[in-house]
């Protein structure tokens, strides 16, 4: 039965009846409506961020970290734009995300009032949907459907724009059951002719290689369940996409490590010699196909998606399937049991074979230093003392994010947090405080870059706030550093604007704001350091110093196929050599 | 399609294809922004857009018929297939150009200025392309004229040399053949 309320009450019983726990936000004029109901009840908690950015990073970090909808709340105009990044990272990596967003009343819609900003408008192309709410009567369907659509198909961040006359304004509220909407209805199980025409691809696979991504984490925890019973079943070689580390664990033995453009030699030349390609939830993204023309050229492409556009976007599939990894690959098993093909066991004996040639390269290896911490180092010591814990890992972006995908293990899905497609500096320290709203108990770390951390910094204050023990290790090498490597690779090592001069004292800077500041310059004392900080119960900047010119390998040089990778012995002069006119272009 | 590189079976260099037009109808809720976001899709992806029009088709249940008649490499036009079908407004898109069944009617006022002869001549073309005249003074004609897109385009040509001076079209609407409906 239809209940009469106002529209902001009616946003926080439709996020209660959600099953919402916490909202990420940021208050203002034109959400105060909002705020005075959050003020008056228990049940939706919230988490007051200190840039509305964070709060659409953390609510990502949460999502990522429990499989669930991530919320924000934030304020017309500024509010709404200082969402905006966060929306399209959310938007690039298929993060469930639902904001909403306060509007000036409708009757000013249009007239250029305070803090008005087309929000529907500038938020179109980095929603999967939004809607502006004119009738308070609509409100409660508008925010149920908004769950519906953030949470199913392929993930993605939504927006509910709500004038501030709605939230005063009494209309009915409706529950959220009865919600099927007419036109959005994302597939989810696959079509029998795919699976079975992909299992007899694989079945005759000489040299197959499964390549899996973000999907596999996105299908929840069954996807990756499903994934770890078919790959052992098939005992195929298996790599993943930077999106999709955890979802396979890495500590076995057909794990190759992550592929693209920083993954390693076996994984990218698996990849290229391959006869049989097994995409599952990946999108054959730039960074990981290398130049298109040349990429993985004798094999056939089995390609699994949720998303029917990303099939033959950038490379063709010859067995395209629709459907969610989940349902796909339990339909695959269930064929393949049914069927118990026999494989090429010589053949698979030929290719493991080779592979094992290709990591016996050891494409990770770096040069060992007794004097200054290497950044590889640094992250195989912060795995190597905290793999045994309950851990979630966010990064920031730059050469510290690689390393981190390089050299920390994951094991679990959702234990790895990092912006992927949009490569978004300032994601990591917010992404973490999220993580750990979900999980207090666990030991959320953000991998940081000198440069990055400063981008979202102000969240520190939101960790203190809300008792968010996080931690930041900054592999501070006092340089941007990713940008520095590539001005050396495509700018004959002109370093324009990449030192980051006037860092500031980072212990300090922890300090101000109520956390730990710790530092270590000495690869002998970096153990006990690290031991330290995770002792602390609270906040911890960890300040890392590193060496500070240190290049990021393996690398595929942009415009180069697979089997063309620069390797850690690479000289500095080969470095400045190995990337082509045409190459420059690309990012 | 022309595979440049036999060994290679990817769309992107060394692959060449040529580019094509194709008309979809799309049948989309008539909610605000339906259209910006069919709109913005092709800007932000950079699709070519030849032509489109838009009117709301089924009053009571709030549909809207969107036709766009776009060019693109054979890939191209299958992703913009699949990039309008995740808009969650969007109820169907039909390529109604591959399904060979497109009929497409376009309608065009078209002002026509000039004395003598060129006048006379003017009213002639019009007659032969069954164009009507819908207002007229002594120095001056606009004719209404339907027709394919085509037609239209030869018509406007001829009527350069006779004294054109403005034209206003409506962009093509396009049904399929035959008994099966949208
Ligand atoms: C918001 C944003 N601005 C700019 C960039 C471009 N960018 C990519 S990596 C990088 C440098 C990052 O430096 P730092 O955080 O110190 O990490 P490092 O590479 O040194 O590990 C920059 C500027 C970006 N990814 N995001």
């Amino acid at each position: 039965m239809a209940r009469q309320m106002t529209g902001a009450e009616m946003v926080i019983k439709a996020l209660a009846d959600q099953g919402v726990e916490f909202v990420f936000g940021y208050p203002g004029g034109a959400v105060l409506p909002i705020y005075d109901e959050l003020f008056q009840q228990e049940q939706v908690k919230h988490i007051l961020v200190r840039q509305e950015g964070g709060a659409v990073h953390s609510a990502e970090g949460y999502a990522r970290s429990t499989g669930k909808v991530g919320v924000v709340l934030v304020t017309s105009g500024p509010g709404a734009t200082n969402a905006v990044t966060g929306l399209t990272d959310a938007l690039m990596d298929s993060i469930p995300i639902v904001c909403l967003t306060g509007q000036v009343p409708t009757h000013l819609i249009g007239n250029d009032a305070f803090q008005e900003c087309d929000t529907v408008g500038i938020t179109r192309p980095c929603t999967k949907h939004n809607w502006l709410v004119k009738n308070v009567n609509d409100l409660a369907r508008v925010i149920h459907e908004a769950f519906q659509i953030a949470r199913t198909g392929r993930p993605g961040p939504v927006v509910v724009d709500i004038p501030k006359d709605i939230q005063f304004a009494t209309g009915n509220y409706v529950g959220p059951s009865n919600i099927g909407h007419k036109t959005y209805k994302p597939r989810l199980k696959p079509e029998a002719a795919g699976i079975r025409d992909a299992v007899e691809l694989i079945a005759s696979a000489k040299r197959p290689v499964f390549y899996t991504g973000g999907g596999v984490i996105n299908s929840g925890p069954k996807g990756s369940q499903l994934l770890r019973e078919f790959v052992r079943l098939t005992g195929f070689p298996i790599t993943s996409t930077l999106m999709g580390l955890g979802a396979y664990p890495a500590a076995d033995k057909q794990w190759l490590g992550m592929l693209g453009m920083h993954g390693t030699y076996e994984a990218n030349m698996a990849m290229h010699g391959c006869d049989v390609m097994i995409n599952i939830g990946a999108r054959f993204d730039d960074r990981i196909t290398g130049r298109l023309d040349a990429f993985s050229p004798g094999s056939k492409k089995i390609h699994v998606d949720i998303d029917p556009s990303s099939i033959n976007k950038n490379v063709r599939a010859d067995i395209p399937i629709v459907g969610d990894v989940a349902y796909v690959l339990e339909d695959m098993l269930r064929v393949w049991k049914a069927k118990s093909p026999v494989l090429d066991k010589p053949a698979h004996k030929a290719w493991w074979k080779q592979i094992d040639t290709w990591r016996a390269k050891k494409s990770l290896s770096y040069k060992t230093s007794s004097d200054v911490i290497m950044p590889q180092y640094a992250v195989e010591r912060l795995y190597e003392l905290t793999k045994d814990r309950d851990c979630y890992i966010s990064t920031e972006v730059g050469q510290h994010q690689m390393w981190a995908a390089q050299f920390y293990r994951f094991e679990e899905p959702n234990r790895w947090l990092t912006s992927g497609g949009l490569g978004t500096m300032g994601y990591g320290l917010p992404a973490a405080i999220g993580a750990q709203v979900a999980h207090p108990k666990s030991l959320c770390i953000d991998i940081a870059g000198d440069a990055s951390i400063l981008m979202n910094i102000q969240e520190c204050s939101t960790a203190v706030q809300f008792d968010l023990p996080v931690k930041v290790f900054i592999l501070n090498n006092q340089y941007m550093g990713m940008v520095r490597q590539w001005q050396q690779l495509l700018h004959g090592n002109r370093l324009s604007h990449s030192y980051t001069e006037a860092l500031p004292d980072f212990v300090k800077l922890a300090e101000a704001y109520g956390w730990v500041g710790m530092r270590c310059e000495k690869p002998d004392e970096l153990d006990d350091a690290i031991k330290e900080m995770i002792n602390i119960k609270r906040p911890v900047i960890f300040d890392c110093r590193v060496a500070q010119l240190t290049n990021c390998f393996p690398m595929i040089p942009s415009g180069k196929a697979h089997n063309d990778m620069l390797l850690g012995e690479t000289t500095d002069e080969e470095v400045g050599r190995a990337i082509g006119k045409e190459g420059k272009v690309l990012v | 399609m022309v595979n440049a590189n036999p060994q290679s079976h990817y769309v992107g260099p060394g692959l060449v294809q040529a580019e094509v037009t194709r008309t979809l109808s799309i049948l989309v809720d008539n909610e605000p922004g339906v259209l910006a976001r069919v709109i913005g899709l092709f800007s932000g992806r950079g699709y070519n857009i030849d032509s489109l029009t838009v009117t709301e088709t089924e009053h009571e249940k709030h549909l809207s018929r969107i036709t766009i008649v776009a060019r693109g490499t054979p890939a191209v036009i299958v992703q913009i297939k699949h990039q309008l079908e995740r808009l969650v407004p969007v109820h169907r898109v039909r390529d109604l150009t591959d399904e060979g069944v497109s009929l497409e009617r376009e309608l065009a006022l078209v002002k026509v200025v000039g004395k003598g002869e060129k006048r006379n001549e003017a009213l002639r073309l019009a007659e032969v392309f069954r164009a009507s005249v819908v207002d007229t003074s002594l120095e001056h004609f606009v004719f209404e004229i339907t027709g394919k897109a085509s037609k239209i385009e030869t018509f406007l040509n001829l009527l350069t040399e006779v004294g054109l001076v403005e034209v206003s079209r409506t962009g093509i609407a396009a049904i399929g053949r035959g008994a099966a409906s949208m």
